[in-house]
């Protein structure tokens, strides 16, 4: 069974078009790795999955519901989370603050009910000695380990990530992976977002490969990488 | 992914001991307001009065641009529309000014529906400036009004005033004139007013309502995407500041019995001030409101007779709290000491800095 599908949207600013007729769908459980260059309209595709962007045209169904036309805060009551690529931190609020407030909005439970939940959550991500200091104060990194913490804080059932591992040095890229390979395994589907590939393609089962806002390919990661086409464009001309 | 209780080291803390001790002393002094009437003499009730009304503006106003980021130059809608309320139905229907005072608040409540329809269009320093417009277009319309005075005003009928309820019971009970009672009566709602107001505005912050407000404020587009309605949180704020400008409004213009639309819809008066009194205490705080009332009026005792100086004073004063301490006296003390008398911060205190986890041996 399908969790999200994607049937042919696009979305344009004026001449530019970041999403072309996207179609594809992800089963519930998979994680599923999305590549392509610079400018492929990746974090567009994101923002149409969540609502942040409103489709032209097509239709994007949620667990068997179409949920084109609703809101982001819809979307995330349903179980859609996300990480943004740029970490969009409450800065004023605390790393804890903003995980709890993550929590009991996305859950919609009580802040109490939430809390050692959300406590848990920063021990997961490694977050837990900066709980009580304003998230306008982190280093890029660690507003990047908040990103995908606060995701986690709402329990989405579908996760987004959207370039959490750019940065890392190797040691902690490897302790990223087990954390989200942890989240896989507790049954969350993942779309993940990624330049590291050695990072997405221990996780992922299968790829999709974005350019100019088209699928140009998706399948199980070594024939992608194989694919003539996707080499030439992802990568470079080589070989 | 529940944990028992039992299990987790952790719990979250609000409460500081300063807060402890805080608490204690807003009662004590709050008790020693209540019973100052006794003791008092007229021009101090009268003050204070002017101080707690001042405050209850600026504690809405916090609550509206400091928590919410809405920064609005047109509270002085509210506080007209809210003064027109009690003037019109206590001189056309003849109700007695202290209800009145509810139907200030509510018409503001009201009026702020189709004020935030508009000024919601808007962002940041548009916003201000179409809440100003708006304002200056509710001054216009209510100057058009003959039966209340149109633009020259009216006073409050000397059968309303000298009727008011309770105030031959307080007469009696301290010993007054009829006048003095009025003062002391509107001091007691004033009172009233400015605890509801803090007590409100505090109960709201600690509570999951204030963790939405905060993070709409930093975040607009994070915050959705964290299933928080961004819009609801706007039009709660914008209309329970509204409700609370209104109130205030109604009972200023209750205490001073005479009214104008210039006077009731000043800019200067119930925004600019407010907003000086909010920036030198320290936005986004309760304590700062406070401390900065009693800067404004201690700085409007000392120099409101040299009358345009005065005004250049408290501009300079507010460009340097903006350089030198840009969160304000309160804010910059705070910073400073660590103390929070109303602190709203939910803290993680790990229980146990080494938790015990059984042994593979045992």
């Amino acid at each position: 069974m399908s969790i999200i599908a994607l049937d042919s949207v696009s979305k344009s600013f004026g001449a530019l078009k970041v999403a072309d007729a996207i179609t594809f769908e992800v089963r519930a459980g998979e994680a599923l790795g999305i590549i392509g260059p610079n400018g492929a309209g990746k974090s567009s595709l994101f923002n149409l999955i969540t609502g942040n962007l409103a489709a032209d045209s097509g239709s994007i169904r949620f667990l068997d519901e179409d949920v084109t036309r609703q809101s982001a805060m819809q979307r995330c009551l349903k179980g859609i989370g996300r990480s943004f690529q740029i970490p969009q931190p409450f800065g004023k609020m605390t790393v804890f603050e903003n995980l709890l407030v993550a929590a009991a909005f996305g859950q919609g439970r009580s802040e109490r009910a939430v809390a050692m939940q959300a406590a848990e959550i920063l021990e997961r991500t490694g977050l837990l000695g900066r709980a009580n200091v304003l998230a306008d104060s982190l280093s890029l990194l660690e507003r990047k380990r908040l990103e995908l913490a606060r995701a986690l804080a709402t329990d989405p059932k579908l996760l987004l990530l959207d370039e959490i591992a750019g940065g890392l040095t190797e040691g902690e890229c490897g302790q990223l992976v087990r954390t989200i390979r942890d989240i896989h395994a507790n049954g969350t589907t993942i779309i993940w977002i990624e330049h590291v590939l050695h990072a997405l393609t221990s996780v992922v089962e299968r790829l999709l490969v974005l350019d100019f806002g088209k699928v140009i390919g998706i399948g199980e990661p070594a024939s992608i990488m194989a694919s003539p086409q996707v080499r030439e464009i992802y990568l470079g001309i080589e070989v | 992914m529940n944990t028992p209780a039992s299990r987790t080291p952790y719990r979250v803390e609000t409460r500081t001991r300063t807060s402890s001790i805080a608490g204690f002393t807003a009662i004590a002094v709050v008790v020693l307001l209540v019973v100052l009437p006794a003791f008092a003499s007229r021009s101090l009730i009268q003050d204070l009065f002017f101080i707690l009304t001042m405050l209850t503006l600026a504690q809405f106003w916090n609550l509206l641009a400091g928590y919410g980021g809405l920064v609005s130059v047109g509270q002085q809608a509210f506080v007209g529309i809210g003064a027109y309320a009690l003037f019109s139905t206590v001189i056309l229907w003849g109700l007695d000014p202290v209800p009145a005072i509810l139907l200030g608040g509510l018409a503001a409540l009201v009026l702020a529906v189709p004020f935030g329809f508009f000024a919601f269009r808007l962002q940041g320093a548009y916003f201000a400036i179409g809440t100003w417009v708006l304002a200056e277009v509710a001054r216009l319309v209510v100057a058009q009004w003959k039966a209340v005075g149109g633009g020259t005003g009216t006073s409050l009928p000397r059968s309303a005033t000298e009727s008011i309820i309770f105030t031959s019971e307080i007469a009696t009970l301290f010993g007054v004139r009829a006048s003095a009672a009025r003062d002391i009566l509107a001091y007691w709602l004033a009172l009233v007013l400015a605890i509801v107001a803090i007590g409100g505005i505090y109960w709201l912050l600690r509570s999951k309502r204030g963790l939405a407000l905060a993070a709409v404020r930093d975040n607009p587009q994070a915050a959705r995407s964290v299933g928080v309605d961004a819009q609801r949180v706007k039009w709660f704020v914008f209309l329970v500041a509204a409700l609370g400008t209104g109130l205030t409004g109604a009972l200023i213009y209750m205490q001073k019995a005479r009214i104008s639309p210039d006077a009731a819809f000043s800019l200067n008066d119930w925004t600019a001030y407010v907003i000086f009194i909010v920036v030198i205490g320290g936005i986004g705080t309760i304590e700062g409101p406070i401390v900065g009332v009693l800067v404004f009026f201690a700085l409007q005792a000392l120099l409101a007779q040299y009358g345009a100086w005065y005004l250049m004073v408290l501009g300079v004063i507010g460009i340097g709290v903006m350089l030198l301490a840009p969160r304000g006296l309160w804010g910059s003390f705070s910073d400073r000491t660590g103390i929070q008398l109303f602190p709203i911060r939910r803290r993680l205190v790990v229980g146990a800095l080494t938790p015990k986890t059984p042994s593979r041996e045992e």
